[in-house]
């Protein structure tokens, strides 16, 4: 699949869309798949501060719960309550469903993580294809 | 569906609702007395405090009662019906005799708090359990309070932490490996602890490697399963136990795979400080539907002082009694005793078997997971090939080939007349299948298994799609917890 | 042994089978240093009918025949047969929980049913499938308070049961949740002027009991207002769940964790009991034990699975919120029976005499003796005040085979010679008024020097 190219990736299946000093962020359409069904998401208050790499939430299907990485360091500004009725609207429209909205500490964070080409790869070969 | 299904043949059986649904005004399956004393006035003597409506509770005649049970029993499967492969549940026969002696009526009515004089019966049932339960662990010490494993779980890192604390380190860290049942780690973490997890090597056994470079003196124990569980025995136990030792640390052993053990060799005797039993498990109580357990907690002598209040003594009289004063006790884990219905129990069977009897148990369930083993070779991956104790994990690495994972596999031997085995545990093994039979099954059972699991392969092969959409022959087919979780229903409602 | 289904021919044939020649073999990999080479120090192997042997002497030693007025946590009330007719059918009684749901509709609609019916009777939105008892589940409640408000301190009522606040102490020690008690009042119950001062704004909760330990009805209303005020949540125990029938629920509490053992299940010596936890519907989340939830299957058929199964410990490891896995499930059952026989009506009726036993009883003592805490409505509990020390009095009890109240001065020194006395619909007029009148008489059986010594042993 095309991922695009509007965003950023990590390693950890996010993703995350910068808008100057705001930005969006999501879990991918791989992540929805190997999730399968989802059933809840935990996302964090409006106000609370994320640093990147560390875990800000969980995202949990029937069997399993996943933990959510930020992307990027930032305070969180607006979170997706629509989520919180209808959490399968992330397993329809991944990169369409938002979870949550940061205004950046440190964008220069962006630099390390992956372009949609190279999260295209990272998927292909993490799956062994 | 394939003729090679032997065991379970369909038959009509019951619908039945929810009781509410049965319920009218005016019906009843109680009468009390009369009143011997007078009436009272509720209003008057509760004010606000009074209750006039009970909502929705039912309102049904005693043969209703007896009717919707006896339909509702009849959907489940139960040992009393056959075999029960899970892994680590130790799924027995639950013997009778059990039942009748926890129903004598000094032991079903006494009252926890009941003058010590007129409770000598359940003290000497306490005291009697306790000293053979020392003896198959070869510990020194036991508590009977915990009301499960992981309650015992519990218990056991609490005596942990005040032992290490008397020593002036209270330590940080509990190390548990990677195969370990989800309650280890999440009592550890109740207990407040770190979690470390430890890798297994390719034996599937700890990695005295990793164990070596893990152990420090933050460390406060090793949370351990052995036999682990995949039925394997810590070969290296002593080493694993010197290790700990060596810089102070404790080995918990989780007991809940004591039925490759008893009568065979003992947990404190390989260098075990503390573990849990389950009596719901090894030694025979019924499970129930999900409980009630019962988790004592057996201790080396290191640890006596911390064992929860009250503990069981022999006064100067020759009697039995109870001691509160345990001024180093890590406290109560729960009011009153434990569950001492179990302990009834559990003491039944110790006494039908005898230690001939225990150790024939130990030897024929290990001997069921082996034949099992040999029988289903072939037709399953088995990931470790080390030597099998009491259960044996196979994975569904053959039959993923074919889109078909544990899961349908465990759904489609439900048509074929089996509860199922564990699925996709332990961790360390992707799409497992864990098998334990118990000395409980006859040969006779598990040709049956045997038969049943290599016919599903080859359905897997020929016609996947059975196997996908089983089961086939149950009165509710694969029910959607999606929706279950997404929007939960836990309750009847009346309709408005 | 007449538990094991195997021949020496089978033996025989599934050892050729593995291609071992003898069952020592499979016992290889345990070290040699450690096999055990003696007989396990247990009874020698006994009969069916020397087993029950065993247990009936064990319980002529145990207090068959007498006649009880204790409660104190736990309650002798009548257990309709119907109950053990049915969770004794193998299809309950040996049935493992019930993770694969088609197997397990049984089991899995009565838990639904079970749970409706506890949030019917507690007022509260959901209910779990059971904890271990009331203690725990008191314990869990506490800490699910703390999880929802992020604050640490608990207030304890002192009314509360003391092995409850025992075994919270114990939970709360290591998670780092400081405890503060406060007292009661002439009337029994919680005084709402220590609870103000308590209460601080890093009070996760109030944990109280209603009734309380004394049998005494709190004003749940009023604490709820203090507690709610300071952002702190309502935890409410219940530990005679036949109140229920007659006593408002505590509806303004936003966890309830109960302990059913009156509705059915055997005093048994103090356990298995069966403890519930009920909340309100926002909070389902961080409550902990298993939840049975409605769905329908492939073809539409209505079914119940355990659901949320995400907040426990199979899934979460060490973020569940309890470690709970094994609970009191044929227990419940019990609990599930004894409410469906009652019913609407019954438990009302089962209540009313409860209230009227313990009523009268009260009366009869309060010609004797005073009876502690007037001023506040009570259940079917209450403490009688005497000049005799209680454990006198107790041993006099005792030659006529009757249990007299729980003496409280273990627990509550300052209360003097007071016992708790519980009366159920099990006790007798006659039982009673002999009790009284043994209590009052103290002459009639004047003990000597040697029998007032055997006063001490009857302490608990």
């Amino acid at each position: 699949m095309a991922y695009p190219t509007d965003r950023k990736y990590t390693k950890e299946h996010e993703w995350i869309q910068p808008n100057g000093t705001t930005a969006t962020i999501g879990i991918t359409d791989h992540a929805q798949e190997s999730l399968g069904d989802i059933v809840f998401v935990e996302l964090p208050k409006v106000g609370a501060e994320l640093a990147v790499g560390k875990t800000f939430g969980t995202v949990e299907s029937v069997k399993a719960v996943s933990d959510l990485y930020a992307p990027a360091s930032g305070t969180v500004t607006e979170t997706n309550a629509d989520l919180a009725t209808s959490p399968e609207k992330v397993n329809k429209d991944a990169h369409g469903s938002w979870m949550l909205k940061i205004t950046l500490k440190n964008p220069g964070e962006l630099d390390g993580l992956l372009s949609a080409a190279d999260y295209e790869k990272f998927v292909a070969e993490e799956g062994g294809h | 569906m394939k003729n090679r299904i032997r065991k379970a043949t369909r038959h009509v059986n019951q619908n039945e609702g929810l009781i509410f649904e049965k319920s009218s005004s005016g019906k009843a399956a109680w009468k009390l007395p009369p009143l011997d004393v007078p009436e009272v006035d509720a209003s008057k003597l509760l004010g606000s405090a009074e209750r006039k409506d009970l909502g929705s509770m039912p309102e049904v005649s005693e043969i209703e009662i007896i009717r919707h049970f006896t339909r509702l029993s009849t959907w489940n499967y139960a040992i009393d019906l056959g075999m029960y492969p899970l892994g680590s549940c130790t799924m027995k026969y639950n013997p009778r005799v059990n039942e009748a002696v926890a129903r004598v009526e000094g032991i079903a009515n006494g009252h926890p708090y009941q003058p010590e004089k007129i409770s000598q019966g359940a003290l000497n049932i306490l005291k009697t359990l306790s000293e053979c339960l020392i003896d198959i662990t070869g510990m020194d010490a036991i508590t009977m309070q915990p009301a499960a494993g992981a309650h015992g779980e519990m218990t056991g890192l609490l005596m942990v932490r005040a032992y290490h604390q008397s020593q002036g380190n209270a330590r940080k860290k509990i190390l548990i490996p990677d195969s370990a049942h989800g309650t280890n780690p999440a009592t550890a973490a109740m207990v407040n602890y770190a979690v470390e997890n430890l890798k297994s090597d390719a034996r599937g056994m700890v990695d005295i490697g990793a164990l070596e470079a893990q152990m420090s003196e933050d460390v406060a124990a090793l949370m351990l399963t052995n036999p682990n569980t995949l039925g394997v025995f810590e070969q290296d136990i002593h080493k694993i136990a010197d290790i700990l030792h060596a810089k102070g640390g404790l080995l918990y052993m989780d007991g809940a795979n004591m039925n490759a053990l008893v009568g065979k060799v003992r947990p404190g005797d390989f260098g075990v400080d503390v573990m849990h039993l389950n009596l719901h498990k090894t030694f025979s109580t019924p499970h129930g539907g999900g409980g009630p357990g019962s988790g004592p907690v057996a201790i080396k002598k290191i640890l006596e002082p911390f064992l929860p209040t009250p503990v069981v003594v022999t006064k100067d009289d020759g009697t039995l009694g109870f001691d509160y004063n345990r001024p180093h006790s890590v406290g109560r884990v729960r009011a009153y005793y434990g569950n001492f219905g179990m302990f009834v129990r559990a003491l039944a069977y110790i006494q039908a078997n005898g230690p001939e009897g225990l150790r024939q148990t130990t030897e024929d369930a290990v001997l069921n997971a082996n034949y099992i083993r040999k029988g289903l070779e072939g037709a399953y991956d088995l990931p470790y090939s080390t030597a099998t104790m009491h259960e044996v994990v196979f994975s569904d690495k053959l039959q993923a080939k074919k889109g078909v994972r544990t899961m349908d596999i465990a759904k489609r031997l439900i048509d074929y007349g089996f509860h199922p085995y564990t699925t996709a545990f332990p961790l360390i093994v992707p799409g497992a299948l864990m098998i334990e039979p118990t000395e409980s099954e006859s040969k006779e059972e598990m040709d049956l298994f045997i038969d049943a699991m290599k016919s599903i392969a080859e359905e897997v092969e020929e016609d996947p799609q059975t196997v996908l959409d089983a089961p086939h022959s149950t009165r509710v087919s694969r029910l959607d917890e999606t929706a279950a979780a997404r929007k939960p229903i836990l309750r009847w409602k009346p309709s408005v | 042994m007449r538990y094991l289904p195997k021949s020496p021919a089978d033996r025989e044939a599934m050892l050729k089978t593995i291609g071992l020649g003898s069952v020592d073999e499979l016992f290889a990999p345990i070290p040699a240093e450690y096999r055990l080479s003696r007989d396990l120090k247990v009874p020698r192997q006994m009969a069916e009918s020397e087993i029950v042997d065993y247990f009936r002497q064990r319980s002529r030693e145990n207090g068959e025949g007498y006649t009880s007025f204790l409660g104190a946590g736990a309650y002798a009330h009548y257990r309709p047969v119907i109950i053990d007719s049915l969770i004794s059918r193998g299809e309950f009684l040996t049935a493992y929980t019930p993770y694969q749901a088609e197997i397990s509709q049984g089991t899995l609609q009565s838990i639904f049913e079970f749970q409706t019916m506890i949030c019917e009777l507690t007022g509260m939105e959901v209910a779990n499938a059971s904890m271990y008892d009331g203690s725990t589940a008191a314990a869990e409640g506490v800490m699910m308070a703390v999880r929802l408000t992020g604050r640490r301190s608990v207030v304890v009522a002192r009314s509360l049961h003391p092995e409850y606040r025992e075994v919270l102490a114990t939970y709360a020690t290591h998670q780092g949740m400081p405890l503060s008690v406060a007292g009661f009042g002439e009337n029994g119950r919680l005084n709402l002027k220590e609870l103000e001062k308590s209460i601080t704004p890093e009070t996760a909760c109030v944990l109280i009991q209603s009734p309380n330990f004394f049998g005494t009805i709190e004003d749940v209303a009023a604490i709820a207002e203090v507690a709610h005020k300071h952002g702190a949540m309502l935890v409410v125990s219940i530990a005679e769940a036949v109140s229920l029938g007659i006593v408002e629920p505590p509806r303004e509490a936003d966890v309830i964790a109960m302990e059913a053992q009156s509705f059915g299940v055997p005093l048994g010596f103090g356990g298995p009991y069966c403890g519930v936890i009920a909340t309100r519907e926002k909070y389902v989340r961080q409550m902990p034990g298993r939840l049975v939830g409605q769905t329908v299957d492939k073809q539409g058929r209505r079914g119940f699975v355990l659901t949320l199964a995400t907040r426990e410990q199979h899934i979460r490891r060490e973020k569940a919120t309890s470690n709970i896995c094994t609970n009191q499930a044929l227990v419940a059952l019990m609990v599930n029976i004894f409410m469906t026989v009652y019913g609407k009506v019954g438990l009302k009726e089962l209540a009313r005499q409860n209230l009227a036993k313990a009523a009268y009883t009260a009366e009869q003592f309060a010609k004797h003796g005073k009876v502690l805490f007037a001023g506040a409505p009570r259940f079917n509990e209450f403490v009688v005040q005497t000049k005799e020390d209680p454990h006198a009095i107790n041993s006099r009890l005792l030659r006529h085979k009757i249990v007299g109240g729980l003496p409280l001065n273990k627990f509550y020194p300052e209360l003097g010679n007071a016992a708790l006395w519980c009366c159920t619909e099990l006790t007798t007029r006659n039982s009673i008024d002999a009790a009284v009148r043994l209590v009052a008489d103290r002459d009639a059986s004047a003990p000597s020097t040697k029998e007032e010594a055997g006063v001490e042993e009857v302490a608990r």
